[in-house]
């Protein structure tokens, strides 16, 4: 994929009070002028593309831009010899602690202001502003890192690709733009160096980036990519089961996060659903989905898989992918912390009833096999808790994700209190290796191929065995089809993955 | 010039009542304030020196302009705030 380049820039931290101006105050006067504009051109754009009631809260933040007084505030500031950056910062502070000051009627508008100060910090040094770019033209998006909630909104008719400088590649960026078939690369040291509107080439199936690339390269990849998309639609037209040498069947799910992403599932020839990422629905709610919402939301799922399964996980926050309805609060390590189900276990433990209820009541009357599971169970006490709960509210298999390695090294004792258990390679591989999913610098760490995860995963899928327990792969790995069948070696019955990679897979698997 | 006005709109000058008086103001042929009762008065031209005053819906603000046509801006104005401007 081939593109222009559209920066996305890192909110950064202001310039101190002592920081030199670069020219004298007329320049740095018109410098911070220039960057207010900058800004208020930048939200008039969105406003124009975005309409409704969204378009009036940017234009009002266009007004602020705009805004005299504060053009006054910057003014004075830069001619008594402030550096054009720190005057805009300087200004802007003066009327957050002015709306801070008005009551709880401001906390939007003091966002607003944050926001717009961050931009303006930014456009002062030169530099692209923080947030998605906007554009009339399809771009290649270039972000330091961009957050999951990011990622589900960007706009599939202008986001070409994504090229990230941090993120492995099993974060969740890139899980997320790999399942919405946006073309990504992440952890590229060096990206934000980039220069905006340069031509980009992405090559997402061998994870490089290729700068300015000549005509002729651009066409030799897209040539590459029309034969891999080929040899991958003959491999799912033939949806044949997949059968092992000792004549066990294995199946190709999909992982999903929506009913929008059913179709293609249904089109890559899944034979259900492995992963059905229920969090994906919610990633930019501020409240609790209600329970009609969710019956809803689930209901359209399960209705594309009539006579098949589908495995819904509940609910999957964490500091690292947040749901801005469950308050997880600062925390100094984010992946050992409260997430999966552990920020269910305590106070939110009502939100995890009701979506369980929802869950089976969407399936009631739609033929579909549903099974739910747990995210980021440790050890059998909490995986006994999780199994009364959802067969309590009427799910009949109960099972859960095998990612803690905990888990996977007493799966005998998890898979006895459960009916089956999925094992989520990219957390038991950053787990196991102690290296954080989101370090682009740990990449080579982050290999789900590593025989100690292999180890791990051998002894989920013998334990699962031994008990007549389905034990399937739902990471990423499931959908590597170098890895595909080693896998189903070590005795894994059941691998999902992104609906674009099931028919390389299935491809793998036949020869 | 002054003249005491009664704020219509229920949110008070907030949001798009707030908008479209700063907006409106900034148009004007000459600068007005805008201030709460007993207050030191703003540019009403400035959106958040507006919001800054946090005016609610039905209390008094004093506007305020000199000049030629001031009567006439200043009852513009003051019709704008004694509608509800939310809808």
């Amino acid at each position: 994929m081939a593109g222009p380049v559209a920066l996305m820039g890192v909110p950064e931290p202001p310039p101190g009070p002592d920081a030199p101006p670069a020219g004298p105050p007329a320049e740095e006067t018109e410098r911070a002028l220039g960057a207010l504009r900058l800004v208020a051109a930048e939200l008039g754009r969105r406003a124009e593309l975005a309409g409704g009631e969204a378009a009036e809260v940017l234009e009002a933040q266009v007004m602020m831009a705009e805004d005299p007084s504060l053009a006054e505030a910057v003014t004075a500031r830069t001619e008594a010899g402030v550096s054009a950056g720190r005057a805009v910062f300087e200004a802007f502070g003066v009327f957050r602690e002015l709306l801070a000051g008005a009551g709880e009627y401001m906390a939007a508008r003091v966002a607003d202001l944050d926001d717009l100060a961050a931009r303006a910090v930014a456009a002062a040094a030169g530099r692209p502003m923080p947030g998605v770019p906007v554009r009339d033209e399809p771009f290649i998006l270039v972000a330091h890192d961009l957050a999951p909630a990011d990622t589900a909104l960007l706009d599939l008719q202008k986001v070409l690709a994504l090229v990230t400088e941090q993120g492995g590649p099993t974060s969740h960026t890139a899980i997320l733009a790999r399942s919405r078939g946006i073309p990504a690369v992440v952890g590229v040291a060096g990206a934000l160096e980039l220069a905006e509107d340069e031509l980009l080439l992405v090559d997402a199936a061998d994870g490089a980036v290729y700068v300015a690339p000549t005509e002729e390269f651009v066409e030799q990849a897209r040539e590459r990519e029309a034969e891999r998309r080929a040899a991958a639609a003959r491999a799912s037209a033939d949806t044949a089961p997949i059968r092992t040498p000792d004549g066990r069947t294995v199946k190709l799910l999909a992982n999903i996060g929506g009913a929008a992403d059913v179709p293609d599932a249904l089109a890559a020839g899944a034979e259900g659903v492995g992963l059905f990422r229920t969090e994906v629905l919610y990633l930019g709610a501020t409240e609790p989905p209600s329970y009609e919402d969710q019956l809803t939301a689930y209901r359209a799922v399960f209705e594309g898989f009539d006579g098949r399964t589908v495995i819904a996980r509940t609910l999957d926050a964490g500091a690292d992918k947040p749901l801005p309805f469950l308050p997880l609060g600062e925390e100094p390590n984010p992946s050992l912390g409260v997430r999966g189900i552990r920020a269910f276990r305590e106070t939110h433990e009502h939100l995890l009833d009701t979506q369980l209820a929802a869950l089976a009541a969407a399936a009631e009357g739609t033929g579909v096999d549903l099974w739910v599971m747990a995210p980021m169970i440790a050890d059998a006490t909490e995986a006994r808790w999780f199994a009364a709960k959802a067969r309590a509210k009427g799910i009949a298999k109960v099972g859960v994700m095998i990612e803690v390695p905990a888990a996977a090294l007493c799966a005998r004792e998890v898979l006895a209190e459960v009916d089956f258990a999925s094992i989520g390679t990219n957390d038991l591989t950053q787990y196991t290796m102690a290296a954080d999913r989101l370090v682009g610098a740990l990449g080579a760490l982050q290999d789900s191929g590593h025989p100690a995860v292999l180890k791990l995963i051998a002894m989920t899928a013998y334990a699962g065995a031994e008990l007549g327990k389905p034990v399937g792969v739902c990471g990423e790995a499931a959908g590597d089809p170098r890895l595909a069948a080693e896998l189903i070696r070590l005795g894994i019955t059941s691998l999902s993955m992104a609906p674009a990679a099931l028919g390389e897979v299935r491809a793998a698997l036949r020869t | 010039m002054q003249r005491t006005v009664t704020v219509a709109s229920r949110v008070g000058l907030h949001a798009r009542p707030a908008a479209v008086f700063v907006k409106a103001a900034s148009a004007a042929t000459l600068p007005v304030t805008i201030a709460k009762e007993g207050k030191e008065p703003v540019s009403a031209r400035s959106i958040l020196a507006v919001l800054g005053l946090d005016v609610r819906g039905g209390e008094d603000v004093v506007l305020e302009a000199e000049g030629d046509g001031a009567e006439d801006v200043l009852s513009r104005l003051a019709e704008l705030l004694t509608e509800d401007l939310e809808g």
